[in-house]
């Protein structure tokens, strides 16, 4: 145990950021007028500070806060980063949506900042319980977000269907979180750790591991755990889809990968088998189902679906290179993701937004730039060398070949193939299909540069990729000490 | 240098003319080649003299092609008494054929394409005769069947045209497929492709069996023989000569430049440049000799009842080249380029003269709707005569001092292969006498048969055409006389140096009975009578024992059943067999349980999918419980052993 003094330091961007969030709301609540921009522009800055603050932070060192239930390592701050970027951007976008529709709420920044909070917390928690706290701090933001949209049917069922079957997740990931208590008699992550190095394995305890697993597929959308990813993308207003596709997504799998590699790395003999059985079922279900898709929203949440597949053999093999995998496969996965969403959100004919894909119909002939830049996000989705998706998919698999896993590589090449065809039928329906009703113009400085950031990023990355490569490497060699889980375990 | 500039002149007036075609138009581009050939040829000959004259054989290496392990060679031109040989021969005559085309063609819509491929052909074959290296020689090999193609199918709207191309490169790969398969085999037994190398070892491997297929081989047999397999294809010898005829399709300077003086030449060529490997196989040097034998005699039986004018001197071209191969067959290779050379010249005569005559006759090529136009067009009815004569071998035209020596030293070889050559080269040589007197007739006597609106047309050529025929015709006239005592008489060793191996047959040929050197004269001179007897003074002859004899008649005229035999053999059931892939193995098999059957089962996977799908929350939440609930048990099971 830490000394008895309570630390905060290291948590110093979250207390930054939940201040922020009751300082807004209050703005928000006692300024007369639309506050909206006022506030969603001020949390942005917050969002950048709190970045700022946790890449200055404390160097390389990894330090405890709160009595142990707060770690601030390497791994943590790689992947916060990423995830306030996320948030960043996704903000951003929301902000000129909300001003174009004349949806505009100041409490969208705040449940914004809050669930970032949360997101942060999941990542740096230490013990179960600081797990739970932060995912339901997320989780009840989200719940709220999706349904923002409150006069619109589709908007309001995606809130609550996302809210019934995220209570039940919530609940076996609890029962779950009991069993490992029960059994092991701690919460804990450096305690469980220990019980777990002392070579005992406790039947319950990995029955606590499979119902805690449960829970944190639910949140990252594997399947079987998955079927509201596509009811709640088509569902909830795009910029929240564009949300949840990224920040969460990433917090949610990095909280997978310090829980399987963290307390219980020493099982991971004995949990690689459901983690390489929920990554090829969330790899095929994600490449075959989005082929019949017509709305682009819920294409899109096949192809996340898939995506997490992916990231998911990063965890299954349970080596540094693994981890590094998966981090480098989320940080160019976000930068797809915001170039993908930003041209969704651009499709709009005479002032009204349209989803569906035939509706980009002959785009590379109105609007040639538009065309050009989501047949790169696509290709690069697909993962087509040289663009910055090859290379996400690529560390993925060298690691799985390396780890002796060939079966889930294969089966991760051939459902990349299967998920080319619907990619690149985006392409040719862009290209190659007559224009029925051309799209406007993109319009506002923001979604522009945000166009153009994601666009150089995903081309450009085979020329510069170090510091991605190497600050995932130093993540994850702090997650896992350098070490490589199954190595040590055997 | 100055090598590497007649190589690569060609070249860069194909590239000028190819791709600006545009900005040069038709009068640029017949300049840029017209130049590019014409200095190429001035440096030829005085490369020619440097090199045979005074023998200074060089060897200009320009860049290192590959380097992979043991195979290793460079881009280098070998120029030595052959290759200078073949520089003047490719380069002066290509020059002529281009300043020809710049009448010929006045009216095509696509001179600029049409001079850049003859250019390209020339640059391409000119790395043919220059390489230091099998492989190098394989790509100028390669290069001129593309030429060729491109070129007989230069009037791609013609679909008889297109048919001649493609049967001249599928005709031409088999061959090629030999040729790849000796250079393989000498890569195997010498470990190199450089010539000089090879022929320094070659003596080593004289007695060289390989063992293959359980049986021992000869090695040098078998090289020679799969080498002269690639000669034959090129070279339209008797089995794969069924392309040359029909290539007769293109333009006529192009069937003077490619299918007469120079492309087809490669096999004799080639055959005369690996002479230090044939010498080591008396079965290869024999079996070369019994093609070219038949061959000669073959295509002479053709060339005398074909109708088309073209085709006559194809045949004829055909049948020159199996003398040229019978020469090189017996050992005297010296001989057999001194033909390939002095061949070069009239043959190119003849099919200019041919164009020329083909020009005047609104491009009428029948020669049943020809005659009576001598007075007409009378330069190219004097040309015509030199080139026949030439080709008949009537002194002092150049064609008796090389066809004469191929007759004497196939004698002189006194062997039963020699012997078999000899007779059927007499009989050849009749029945060239025949059929070009029969040509000449046919064309420029007896009554007009064209229509008078063709008859009205008929005009001599522009002075642009017949200039190259004068040319021509000068070569045709003296190259023999003047080439003799360098090629084949005393100054013979010194003239070829270390080029060619030229064996003790030459020497035995100057000293066979007079009646071996008076008979060919007496054939040839009984070959024009008949042709005189036949189509002047007694024009129902023919036709009476063309009836008398039907049989023989159809089977001539027939080209002895070549085309329908291969059609049968090979091109129905390869299409047959084309056709079971396609449909049963490719469409059924690979595309259905393939492509087609993936695609399918992965839209109804993906239906499938779609329909878990139903948007009813227990739904959701009862896969939720199912699947947690089925982890637990799967993982139960498999970690009972753990």
């Amino acid at each position: 145990m830490m000394s008895q003094s309570l630390v905060m330091g290291p948590a110093l961007p979250e207390i930054l950021l939940a201040v922020l969030a009751l300082a807004m709301l209050m703005l928000g609540v006692f300024r007369k007028g639309d506050t909206t921009a006022l506030v969603g522009w001020i949390a942005v800055a917050g969002f950048a500070v709190a970045g700022v603050m946790t890449l200055m932070g404390s160097g390389h060192d990894t330090e405890l806060a709160f009595g142990g239930q707060f770690i601030n390592d390497g791994f943590a701050r790689f992947t916060k980063v990423l995830v306030l970027l996320g948030t960043i951007m996704t903000t951003i976008m929301a902000l000129s949506w909300m001003k174009r529709e004349g949806e505009g709420r100041f409490e969208f920044p705040v449940l914004i900042i809050l669930a970032t909070v949360g997101m942060m917390m999941m990542i740096s928690a230490n013990s179960l319980m600081s797990l739970y706290m932060g995912l339901e701090l997320q989780s009840l933001a989200l719940y709220v977000i999706a349904a923002f949209q409150r006069d619109n049917l589709r908007s309001t069922e995606a809130g609550l269907k996302y809210f019934v079957l995220g209570s039940l997740a919530s609940g076996l990931l609890l029962y779950g979180m009991s069993l490992v208590y029960g059994f092991a008699g701690t919460v804990s992550f450096d305690g469980l750790a220990e019980i777990a190095n002392a070579g005992e394995v406790s039947t319950g305890v990995l029955v606590g591991i499979i119902f805690m697993v449960a829970g944190m597929a639910f949140k990252v959308s594997a399947v079987p755990f998955h079927m509201w990813t596509p009811d709640v993308y088509e569902g909830a207003p795009t910029p929240v889809t564009a949300f949840f596709a990224t920040a969460p997504k990433i917090a949610a799998l990095a909280l997978f990968c310090r829980v399987m590699m963290g307390p219980f790395e020493a099982y991971a003999p004995q949990w690689q088998q459901v983690i390489v059985l929920i990554s090829i079922l969330s790899m095929v279900l994600g490449a075959f189902a989005a082929i019949n898709q017509t709305n682009i929203k819920r294409m899109m949440a096949y192809s996340s679906i898939g995506h997490v597949g992916y990231a998911l053999i990063g965890i299954a093999v349970g080596t540094t290179a693994g981890i590094q995998g998966v981090l480098i496969y989320l940080a160019i996965y976000l930068f797809m993701n915001v170039g993908a969403f930003t041209i969704i959100l651009a499709m709009r004919q005479k002032g009204r937004a349209v989803e569906n894909i035939n509706d980009l119909a002959g785009l590379s002939k109105t609007n040639p730039l538009m065309a050009a830049a989501m047949t790169i996000f696509m290709f690069s989705m697909a993962g087509v060398p040289p663009l910055a998706g090859f290379y996400g998919k690529f560390f993925i698999f060298m690691s799985a070949m390396d780890a002796g896993l060939i079966t889930l590589g294969v089966i991760g090449v051939l459902s990349s193939v299967v998920s080319a065809f619907y990619y690149i039928r985006l392409i040719k329906v862009m290209y190659f299909d007559d224009v029925v009703e051309p799209l406007d113009r993109l319009s506002g400085a923001t979604q522009k540069a945000m166009l153009a950031i994601s666009f150089v990023v995903i081309l450009l990355f085979f020329l510069v990729p170090a510091p991605v490569v190497d600050g995932a490497l130093a993540a994850a060699e702090s997650l896992t000490g350098g070490t490589s889980a199954l190595a040590s375990s055997h | 240098m100055m090598y590497a500039a007649i190589v690569f002149l060609p070249l860069l007036g194909a590239l000028i003319a190819g791709f600006g075609r545009h900005a040069l138009g038709d009068k640029g581009s017949q300049w840029v080649t017209c130049t590019g050939l014409g200095i190429a040829a001035l440096l030829s000959w005085y490369g020619f003299f440097e090199v045979a004259v005074v023998g200074n054989p060089t060897t200009v290496t320009l860049f290192t092609w590959v380097a992979s392990g043991d195979l290793q060679f460079d881009w280098a031109l070998k120029i030595d008494t052959l290759t200078a040989v073949m520089l003047i021969v490719v380069t002066t005559i290509s020059f002529m054929v281009h300043i020809y085309s710049v009448g010929y063609m006045h009216h095509d819509p696509s001179v600029p394409r049409f001079m850049a491929y003859l250019s390209l052909f020339t640059f391409t074959m000119l790395m043919l005769v220059t390489a230091d290296n099998l492989v190098q020689m394989f790509f100028g090999w390669e290069g001129v069947g593309l030429a060729s193609y491109l070129l007989i199918g230069f009037w791609h709207e013609k679909p008889s045209a297109n048919a001649a191309a493609i049967k001249a490169f599928v005709v031409n790969r088999v061959g090629d497929f030999g040729f790849s398969l000796g250079i393989f085999g000498v890569f195997v037994v010498f470990g190199t492709v450089g010539l000089d190398t090879i022929f320094a070892a070659a003596p080593q491997y004289a007695d060289y069996m390989v063992t293959f297929f359980g049986v021992e081989w000869h090695a040098m047999t078998i090289l020679c023989v799969l080498l002269f397999i690639g000669a034959m294809g090129k070279s339209a010898q008797l089995g794969l000569h069924t392309w040359l005829p029909d290539a007769m399709e293109g333009p006529t300077p192009v069937s003077a430049l490619i299918h007469a003086a120079t492309m087809v030449t490669a096999g004799v060529f080639m055959v005369a440049r690996l002479s230090p490997l044939f010498v080591l196989s008396d079965t290869a040097m024999a079996i070369v000799t019994i093609v070219g034998a038949s061959t000669a005699f073959f295509a002479a039986t053709i060339g005398c009842v074909q109708n088309d004018i073209k085709r006559v001197i194809a045949y004829s071209t055909c049948s020159q080249l199996g003398y040229m191969f019978f020469a090189l067959g017996v050992g005297a290779f010296g001989t057999g380029v001194f033909h390939l050379m002095t061949h070069a010249f009239f043959k190119a005569l003849l099919f200019l003269g041919a164009g020329s005559v083909i020009h005047a006759m609104s491009d009428e090529q029948d020669m049943r709707r020809m005659g009576g136009i001598w007075k007409m067009v009378p330069w190219t009815y004097g040309f015509m005569w030199i080139g026949s004569w030439a080709l008949m071998g009537l002194p002092p035209f150049s064609g008796y001092f090389s066809k004469d020596m191929i007759l004497e030293v196939a004698f002189a070889a006194d062997t039963g292969v020699g012997h078999y050559a000899f007779w059927l080269g007499i009989a050849a040589a009749a029945m060239t006498a025949f059929y070009s007197t029969r040509l000449i007739l046919m064309t420029f006597h007896g009554k007009p048969r064209a229509n008078e609106h063709v008859m009205g047309h008929v005009h001599e050529s522009p002075w642009i055409m017949l200039a190259p025929l004068v040319v021509l015709a000068l070569g045709a006239m003296i190259a023999g006389g003047v080439g003799a005592e360098l090629f084949i008489g005393e100054g013979r060793e010194h003239f070829w140096g270390e080029a060619v191996k030229d064996m003790a047959v030459t020497e035995h040929a100057h000293h066979v009975p007079g009646w071996v050197k008076l008979l060919p004269l007496v054939v040839t001179a009984a070959g024009i009578f008949l042709g005189w007897v036949f189509y002047s003074a007694k024009p129902k002859w023919p036709v009476r024992l063309a009836e008398a004899q039907p049989g023989i008649y159809t089977f001539l005229l027939n080209k002895w059943y070549f085309d329908e035999l291969y059609d049968r053999i090979f091109i129905k059931p390869a299409f047959a067999l084309g056709r079971a892939f396609w449909r049963g193995g490719d469409g059924a098999l690979i595309d259905g349980i393939g492509p087609d059957g993936v695609a399918s089962l992965t839209r109804s996977i993906a239906a499938r999918f779609g329909r878990m799908q139903s948007g009813f929350l227990y739904h959701y939440a009862f896969a939720m419980i199912i699947g947690v609930a089925g982890i637990v048990t799967w993982f139960m099971v498999t970690s009972a052993g753990h």
